[in-house]
């Protein structure tokens, strides 16, 4: 065994070497992050429960429809009565923040790689790699370098969660119709008038789908994190595993299932705006009180 | 140098690594499939000179992949010439700055797509204000403008739908209307009615040329529709592999096509349609001249009888048309034993018809007319004669 190639011990060097010289770097980062996913959670739980709730059946009455508002109640109800709903808002708090900074990092650098073809070849292996590293790996450097707590689980999201809206962001743009693109630059646009006057609105769609696979990467990564102690539903599913109680596993489980059932339709139907708004009747109503003011 | 609104000279464009190389190739006249196979450089636009004349449609036509489209986005350099040169109203475009050409396209210059390339989260009002937007015009001012040319284009009260809720032939409306907006003096158009069906791309083309007749712009129109290019062109330019292999007004085209290829594209044609006395004239009927004195009757009846012809026309010595003699008539009335003069009893007025006339009327007045009937040109002198005979043989030979 002692002919192995010692791959690891190479990484933990360079984790080592990182801690050692950039710890600065580091903790001003983690400071950041923290104050950061702190603020989120806190804006989640200043509303009382009931608010929090209407708020998310109105957006599913307004994007999806009348059912799906009644699910959505239902839903957050029975995380309530069980007794859920703290952890469920900082689980939520958590993948907010965590899908924020992704979508920051995210998308600017998916336009950069529609844009250029030397970035779109660095970054495709990157993200492969990203994105197929089991998510447990990440938690390790992560806490290393950023210590116990949400921060590196808040981090090593991001690292999880990121590359969808790179690549969504960058196939959007790369993608939209090639003549749609000429017209623009026909009409005499600058180069930053072209990406926010033809090409994001054309690949709105797609960056929209982009946000919706990031947030629900986000949403299982962050109950993962709970093994570096960043909280929220991922505690209960975790005690519940170390525990072998199949009465709190099932309860913490079913609340994460309906949270991600729930932001999954909501971010989808961003992505299919017009035919969402025209289907409900809240939708039809927004355009009403919305088309006034365009008319001359 | 030419002079025209837009001036191509040596234009080329060769998509590949060595632009240069493929270049030299070609001026040593090897093919385009040559230069592919040796180079992998495919030629788009290969050595094309025109101008294009202000106020013109100027239609480009040619096989797919004749290189149509690269070389009218060469023209507002959506693409980069590889050499050559493009001058618009005398200014060297191909070699203009960014800053220079992003204004010249906001100012002067706007282009129709096949795709309508509309934008789907716009609605029509914002779409066909899209080019004012770009050039910094305030909302009001920019509204106001898109919501004129939507009413010469027939859109007004669908300003604000959206794109994906009206028909194709709405949708190139507000294409045209966006392009219009801008107020240009040039539009390329690439294959703008191409994704029509025949009844709208009819339709699309009359409100072309109604536009036309209320403000000419220049307009280069990529077509491969031969109707088309001959119905809206004033000229048309046909390609082939790259090259401009022929340039001329349909009628041009049509009576003398440079080889088979140009020749091919009007095969579907009936080109007698566009056929115009001038092309049906001929020098069958004999001439005298009225100089002051009139011709004597004898000898024109001896001649005409010996040349086996029925008709003579008179004319001065200005060329002016004064009238046909019938044979008939000079031997009917030698003989009832009267010597008839000239111009009191023989000779007969007949409206002579101009060069351009089309060839329904010019058989109208042929129906009506006994004899043959004279043609004139610009200038109202005496051209040729068309007889009944001559329209047939003529149009047996198309
Ligand atoms: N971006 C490009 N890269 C490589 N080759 C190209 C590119 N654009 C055009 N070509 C080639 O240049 C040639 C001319 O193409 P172009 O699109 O101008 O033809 P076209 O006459 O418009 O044809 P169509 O009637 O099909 O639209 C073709 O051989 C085409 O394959
Ligand atoms: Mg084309």
């Amino acid at each position: 065994m002692s002919e192995k190639l010692d791959l690891g011990s190479w990484v933990n060097d360079v984790v080592q070497h990182l801690l050692d010289n950039y710890s600065g770097a580091f903790d001003s980062v983690g400071q950041v992050v923290s104050g950061f996913s702190e603020a989120i959670e806190k804006l989640l739980l200043l509303p009382p429960a009931w608010l929090l709730i209407s708020l998310f059946v109105a957006l599913g009455l307004w994007r999806i429809g009348a059912k799906f508002a009644v699910f959505t109640a239902a839903s957050f109800v029975l995380i309530v009565l069980t007794g859920f709903w703290e952890q469920t808002v900082v689980t939520l708090g958590l993948t907010f923040s965590a899908t924020l900074i992704s979508l920051l990092l995210g998308v600017p650098l998916g336009i950069w790689a529609a844009r250029s073809e030397r970035v779109a070849m660095i970054t495709r292996p990157v993200l492969d790699f990203m994105q197929t590293m089991p998510a447990f790996v990440y938690l390790i450097p992560a806490a290393m370098l950023f210590g116990l707590g949400r921060v590196p689980g808040i981090i090593a999201t991001v690292i999880f969660a990121m590359p969808p809206a790179v690549r969504l962001t960058s196939l959007g743009i790369r993608q939209v119709n090639k003549e749609l693109v000429e017209a623009g630059q026909s009409f005499g646009c600058t180069s930053r008038q072209l990406l926010f006057k033809v090409q994001l609105p054309s690949a709105l769609p797609s960056i929209m789908a982009g946000v919706n696979q990031t947030i629900m990467m986000a949403l299982s990564m962050v109950i993962i994190a709970s093994m570096v102690g960043a909280g929220g539903l991922g505690n209960d599913v975790l005690a519940s595993i170390q525990r072998l109680d199949i009465g709190l596993g099932f309860e913490s489980g079913m609340a994460v299932v309906l949270l991600a059932i729930i932001l999954d339709r909501i971010t989808e139907s961003f992505g299919t705006r017009r035919a969402a708004t025209s289907k409900s009747l809240f939708g039809r109503l927004f355009c009403k009180l919305q088309r006034p003011q365009s008319a001359p | 140098m030419q002079s025209g609104k837009i001036v191509v000279q040596n234009l080329f464009k060769v998509f590949g690594e060595h632009p240069q190389q493929a270049i030299d190739m070609l001026k040593q006249g090897k093919s385009k499939e040559q230069i592919l196979a040796e180079t992998g450089s495919v030629i788009g636009v290969s050595d094309v000179s025109f101008s294009v004349e202000e106020g013109e449609i100027f239609v480009l036509m040619g096989l797919s992949g004749s290189g149509k489209s690269t070389l009218i986005r060469l023209i507002n350099r959506l693409i980069e010439p590889s050499a050559g040169d493009v001058y618009i109203d005398g200014q060297n475009v191909a070699r203009l700055p960014q800053s220079q050409l992003i204004d010249l396209r906001r100012r002067d210059m706007s282009m129709v797509f096949q795709s309508f390339a509309l934008m789907p989260s716009r609605s029509v009002l914002d779409n066909a204000s899209f080019g004012l937007e770009i050039a910094g015009m305030g909302r009001g001012e920019r509204h106001r403008r898109a919501m004129e040319v939507l009413e010469q284009v027939g859109l007004a009260s669908f300003a604000h739908k959206y794109p994906h809720e009206l028909s194709g032939g709405m949708q190139q409306r507000v294409g045209l209307a966006r392009a219009l907006a801008v107020n240009p003096s040039m539009i390329i158009m690439d294959e703008a009615f191409s994704a029509l069906d025949p009844l709208k791309r009819r339709e699309m083309q009359d409100v072309l040329l109604d536009l036309q007749k209320k403000h000419r712009r220049t307009i280069i129109f990529v077509s491969h529709d031969i109707e088309e290019a001959i119905r809206i062109g004033t000229r048309i330019g046909i390609m082939e592999g790259g090259r401009l292999v022929q340039v001329g007004t349909p009628r041009e085209l049509i009576e003398n096509p440079a080889d088979d290829y140009v020749r091919n594209f009007f095969d579907t044609v009936d080109t007698s349609r566009y056929l115009t006395a001038g092309h049906l004239k001929a020098d069958s009927v004999p001439l005298y001249v009225h100089n002051g004195k009139a011709p004597d009757t004898h000898k024109v009846c001896r001649e005409l009888q010996a040349m086996d012809k029925h008709y003579a026309f008179i004319i001065d010595e200005q060329k002016n048309f004064r009238g046909s003699i019938s044979l008939e008539r000079v031997a009917l009335l030698l003989e009832e034993g009267r010597h008839p003069r000239l111009e009191q009893d023989l000779l007969k007025q007949i409206d002579p018809v101009p060069e351009d006339l089309p060839l329904e009327k010019v058989i109208e007045r042929l129906v009506v007319n006994e004899g043959p009937i004279p043609v004139i040109d610009g200038r109202g002198r005496y051209a040729g004669a068309i007889s009944k005979g001559r329209l047939l043989s003529r149009l047996q030979g198309e």
